[in-house]
């Protein structure tokens, strides 16, 4: 199962290698990985999606509780959460002419933006939830990706009680 | 007045109560031993090998239960403790070891014996730290020695740039630490004590199981009370041997691949396991799918990574051993009293294990002509009367000495147990001397083991630690040779060594007396000889090369599956005995 992982740590060098650490000494892979420092500068939030045995990623959190610098663990998989990812999209425009409105009508859907644009390429921005990233990066690949960056997954819990009341609980469980 | 980072150094550990180091020197950490060279209150064993200093800290630690400390140079001076770092991570063993490290303007530029000391070391230490500024570095210390011997106890490195050592800072030791994200559970949570309690009373076939864990948080005392109070017998991890008495009546003694039969068995029947600091290692449970089948557990540790890990836990209670026991007594207490009526309960159980052990006891048979390793270990500890300390290496001697060295205090059974490490216990008995001259410190070695890191005998002359080393001499690598007959039909593939080097004169060439021992009417007098000498010495004991050690639970297997003997078809290769005749001419300088 799929597990998003929020690590809260000193913001010091030799942590991430660390906490990367936990993962890679039991053969498993990090999917995504994100760094940056909270409101505190000294202390950074890591995010990190993954894919594992329940039991071992249980192990995994508890030896993440263990690491000195690591202050906060929490699996956000088991709690109501927001996720979202940014991603940039180089596009290929000049094998058709129609894959220029073409872009820009996909674009339009996904309230995704044209950033930089060239005679034969438009960089795409988007950004949302894994889905919807998916989705769009789908519809583009008939026109031709000729370059894909993704950041990773950031993720963050929802307050309880308060949203329930803005928005229907399944909205984001995608 | 500004000092130095060396001399910050050697007054932080000062503050650390640090009474001696183990280390060698190297470029860059010359300036800390020049300042440690200049005063008197820190002592430092100058060891052959690095990978000495590590296993003498170790064995400190172990002895004392303060930290350990070591101090070696840069690359090759680092790598060389890696195996005892990694040694210490697996046991819990606090130790702190500094490494020198290039200078600050020179790392990563592959600089003479320069290596990624924090890099390599990460996994197989609780913390590291690289100083770069040497205003951080008696902070830095302060903490590592937090670290180190708080929560579950672990080894530190504290990596020191040359410049580091040579700058100068204001020296203000700090009294406190401040780690947001280190907060060890002391004390254990009351519902879950309280439903423990519960189950302890209602359990008809229960057992406490200890290891190491309750050594590190002296225990002993609480476990005793604890046992006594509810009537329940205690079997202990080769990690937790000496957390109680092995001659009390309530001892069951030592579980696990080489454990009694009865303690196995009274595992596998329990209706409840109480475990005490222990984390469920595979050389205890055997096969996982079944183990205890029928038993609820209670596991108290300090470190929730060691709880459901292996085993599922039906009350988990995270705390330290002694806090947790404490609490769990004084509840217990309120709630029974009666000790008698306890005692009723739990008849039939003590009775049932009492038969296991009347059945297939501990046993060898001891002829008058060939020496049998387990019977040196019985003189040893009748001889001793258990007052000394003994420290093993990692083989058969070793199982042999957990099974028939039944040690009574803790702290007096230093042995690698997690990583296994051959040739730790030759430099473990030294630092466990140097923590306790007075005392008898044994050193239960073979040659296979010995000769890992032998080169400490000149450790153990100069600084004149009388250490009794006792070489179970069976030419082989026993433990080894002994899966090779029972898995491999009897190919001894690189497990025959020869009984080489002639030992007694080994140690001759370092000043140390040694004494031979061929035949079993010669043990009693060279044990007796050997421990009223007041230096160092060392005892050749030429023993059985092919006695095996029972009980065994064979890899895989599970906990009540133990082979108890040698099987019928046992050196199936060895056609026409030639392995035991080579084994028995020696193949080598020394007459047999
Ligand atoms: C450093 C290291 N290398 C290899 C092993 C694997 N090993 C385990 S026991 C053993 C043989 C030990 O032989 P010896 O020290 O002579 O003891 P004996 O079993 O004969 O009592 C070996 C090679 C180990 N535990 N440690």
């Amino acid at each position: 199962m799929e597990h998003i992982i929020s690590v809260l740590v000193e913001n010091k060098f030799g942590v991430l290698a660390r906490v990367a650490g936990l993962f890679s000494a039991r053969g498993y892979n990090i999917e995504s990985l994100s760094v940056a420092p909270t409101l505190d500068p000294t202390a950074s939030m890591i995010t990190i999606v993954t894919e594992g045995d329940d039991r071992i990623v249980e192990q995994i959190i508890k030896q993440l509780n263990k690491v000195v610098e690591v202050m906060k663990v929490i699996d956000l998989t088991e709690a109501a959460h927001l996720d979202r990812e940014t991603a940039l999209i180089k596009i290929n425009t000049n094998t058709k002419l129609e894959h220029r409105d073409e872009a820009i009508r996909i674009c339009d859907i996904f309230r995704a933006k044209i950033v930089d644009s060239s005679p034969t390429t438009y960089t795409i921005e988007v950004t949302g939830d894994v889905g919807k990233v998916e989705a769009l990066i789908n519809l583009l690949k008939p026109l031709g990706i000729k370059e894909l960056i993704r950041t990773g997954r950031i993720a963050i819990g929802r307050e309880a009680g308060k949203t329930a009341a803005r928005r229907e609980p399944q909205a984001d469980k995608a | 007045m500004k000092k130095t980072g060396a001399e910050i150094f050697v007054e932080s550990l000062k503050q650390e109560g640090v009474k001696v180091i183990f280390g060698i020197p190297g470029g860059v950490v010359l300036k800390i031993f020049d300042v440690l060279h200049q005063q008197k209150d820190i002592e430092v064993i100058l060891t052959r090998h690095e990978q000495g200093a590590a296993h003498m800290a170790e064995g400190y630690a172990k002895a004392t239960g303060k930290a350990g400390v070591a101090l070696v140079t840069s690359g090759p001076g680092m790598t060389n403790i890696v195996t005892g770092l990694a040694d210490a991570f697996m046991d819990s063993v606090p130790l702190v070891a500094f490494t020198g490290q290039v200078s600050t303007n020179l790392i990563g530029n592959d600089a003479f014996q320069e290596a990624d000391n924090v890099g390599i070391s990460r996994p197989c230490t609780k913390h590291n730290v690289l100083v770069k500024d040497v205003n951080d570095l008696a902070r830095t210390i302060k903490e590592a020695f937090y670290i180190a011997t708080t929560g579950r106890p672990g080894p530190v490195l504290v990596d020191i740039p040359k410049d580091v050592s040579i700058n100068k800072a204001d020296f203000k030791y700090p009294d406190k630490v401040n780690l947001r994200g280190y907060n060890p559970t002391y004390e254990g949570n009351k519902h879950q004590i309280k439903q423990a309690a519960e189950e302890i009373m209602k359990a008809r076939k229960p057992v406490i199981y200890v290891g190491g864990g309750a050594l590190f948080s002296d225990a002993a005392d609480e476990i005793l009370e604890f046992a006594e109070l509810t009537q329940v017998p205690v079997t202990m991890t080769l990690m937790g041997l000496g957390s109680f008495p092995g001659t009390h009546p309530l001892s069951m003694g030592m579980l696990g691949m080489h454990g009694g039969y009865w303690s196995n068995m009274a595992m596998h029947h329990a209706d409840l396991l109480i475990a005490v600091g222990a984390r469920f290692d595979d050389r205890v449970t055997g096969k996982l799918s079944d183990f205890s089948p029928e038993a609820r557990v209670i596991h108290i540790d300090i470190d929730p990574t060691s709880i459901k890990k292996n085993v599922h836990a039906h009350i988990p209670i995270v705390g330290d051993v002694r806090t947790v026991l404490r609490q769990l007594t004084v509840l217990l207490r309120s709630l029974d009293g009666n000790v008698n009526e306890r005692r009723q309960q739990l008849r039939p159980w003590l009775h049932q294990i009492e038969e296991w052990k009347r059945v297939h006891p501990l046993r060898y048979h001891q002829d008058d002509k060939v020496i049998k390793p387990q019977y040196v270990i019985e003189k040893l500890f009748e001889i001793t009367k258990n007052e000394g300390i003994v420290a093993t290496d990692v083989g058969q001697h070793q199982m042999w000495a957990a099974q028939y060295f039944k040690g009574s205090r803790p702290r007096t059974f230093i042995t690698s147990g997690g990583l296994g490490t051959m040739g730790f216990g030759f430099p473990a008995a030294l630092g466990a001397q140097k923590a306790y001259p007075d005392k008898l410190v044994l050193c239960i070695t073979s040659e296979g083991s010995f000769q890992m890191n032998l080169q400490e005998l000149a450790t153990a002359a100069v600084y004149k630690l009388p250490v009794k080393i006792v070489l179970l001499n069976n030419g082989f690598h026993g433990m080894v040779r002994q899966w090779q007959d029972l898995f491999y039909e009897g190919r001894y593939a690189s497990s025959y060594l020869g009984k080489v080097p002639d030992f007694i004169k080994l140690a001759d060439a370092y000043g140390i007396p040694g004494f031979r021992a061929l035949k079993p009417a010669e043990v009693e007098p060279v044990i007796r000889e050997s421990v009223k000498h007041k230096g160092p010495v060392l005892m050749d004991f030429h023993v059985d090369p092919f006695e095996n050690c029972y009980p065994m639970i064979p890899a895989g297997g599970a906990q009540h599956e133990m082979v108890l003997e040698d099987p019928p078809e046992l050196r199936k290769a060895d056609k026409g005995g030639a392995a035991k005749k080579k084994a028995d001419e020696g193949e080598g300088i020394l007459p047999a």
